[in-house]
């Protein structure tokens, strides 16, 4: 759904830009072709290196490791794993939902589903032909450690609203 | 030709070549691996061509005064508010995120905006947001909005100040 609407606005779009400037409108397609082509040699490799690690890990053997006894180090061990997996947020929300399910914490669970959404390590170098390899060196660990407070805090903002 | 064309795709060809390996050797899991990156590829040709064509036009057409005055150096509050918006009504994952910069760079977008742009896409997207509150709830979903939403700025203002002057200029340089 979200994709037909995406389509047809872009379809719409270009007509209209057409019908207002022919080269303008050429220029937009080149540019747009070119950087969907630039990012095709990087995004092929990652896909298969998320459908690996996907398929190797299974839900039940997160859940064992981030049970809510496991404390500030499962918090911890739930950043870095997220930092590590990528997959779909939506994915990530059931992800989530099926871990406390099975016994894992609240704040690991945060910490799980912050990093697994902000922080990408498989798709770094990806990032780092964009905005240069500092910044996104910065940016992950920023948001590392953000994710790791996350955790932390979650349970006592939950306590306070309700 | 075919020699560029291999060492431009020399890591998918790695990874694939080690992956039809792994099947070799365990069947079900090198199945359930390509299926995996079947169905990821086929959320990115949902999506990314056609964001792709917009911010082809987005570039041609936004002249480049008008997004400096609206997210650049001296925009902000409002460029605040724009980063986080265009983050929020995103779609896609966060790679498709990446592109965006290129153009923000180009026109002069102020860093933290686009470090906030990146950061809102990974977590306030709206297009996601149902499936949290159906998976995890109206509490924890409202609840890591409630952090999420000032982390997101003050994480971009300390990545702008972590990095030297130096390195952005020359990031703002090679875009435009």
């Amino acid at each position: 759904m979200t994709s037909l609407i995406l389509y047809l606005a872009t379809a719409i779009l270009y007509v209209f830009s057409y019908s207002k400037d022919r080269d303008k409108t050429r220029q937009a397609f080149l540019k747009g072709w070119k950087s969907l082509t630039n990012m095709m040699p990087q995004f092929l490799g990652i896909i298969i290196v998320v459908g690996v690690t996907l398929a190797l890990l299974k839900p039940e053997t997160i859940s064992s490791l981030l049970g809510s006894s496991s404390g500030a180090f499962g918090v911890v061990l739930s950043a870095i794993i997220g930092s590590i997996v990528m997959m779909p947020t939506f994915v990530a929300f059931s992800t989530g939902s099926m871990l406390l399910n099975t016994g894992a914490g609240l704040p690991q669970v945060a910490a799980l589903i912050s990093t697994l959404t902000l922080i990408g390590v498989v798709t770094i170098p990806m990032e780092a032909k964009y905005i240069g390899r500092k910044a996104t060196l910065y940016r992950n660990l920023v948001a590392f450690f953000f994710s790791i407070l996350v955790g932390f805090v979650i349970e006592k903002v939950v306590e306070i609203l309700w | 030709m075919v020699k560029s064309l291999v060492k431009k795709y020399s890591f998918f060809l790695i990874v694939f070549f080690m992956t039809a390996v792994l099947t070799l050797i365990n069947k079900e899991v090198g199945f359930k691996s390509f299926g995996i990156a079947f169905s990821s590829f086929k959320q990115m040709v949902s999506l990314v061509p056609p964001i792709m064509l917009l911010l082809g036009l987005m570039d041609v057409w936004v002249p480049r005064e008008t997004m400096m005055k609206y997210m650049g150096a001296k925009s902000g509050i409002t460029g605040i508010i724009l980063a986080i918006l265009m983050g929020t009504l995103a779609a896609g994952p966060m790679y498709a995120a990446f592109p965006f910069t290129t153009v923000l760079l180009r026109k002069g977008v102020k860093f933290s905006n686009i470090i906030i742009f990146m950061n809102a896409w990974c977590v306030t997207k709206i297009s996601t947001l149902l499936f949290e509150l159906a998976s995890l709830g109206f509490e924890f979903t409202f609840a890591r909005l409630l952090i999420n939403l000032p982390g997101v700025i003050i994480m971009g203002y300390i990545v702008e100040a972590l990095m030297p002057k130096s390195e952005l200029d020359s990031l703002y340089a090679n875009n435009s």
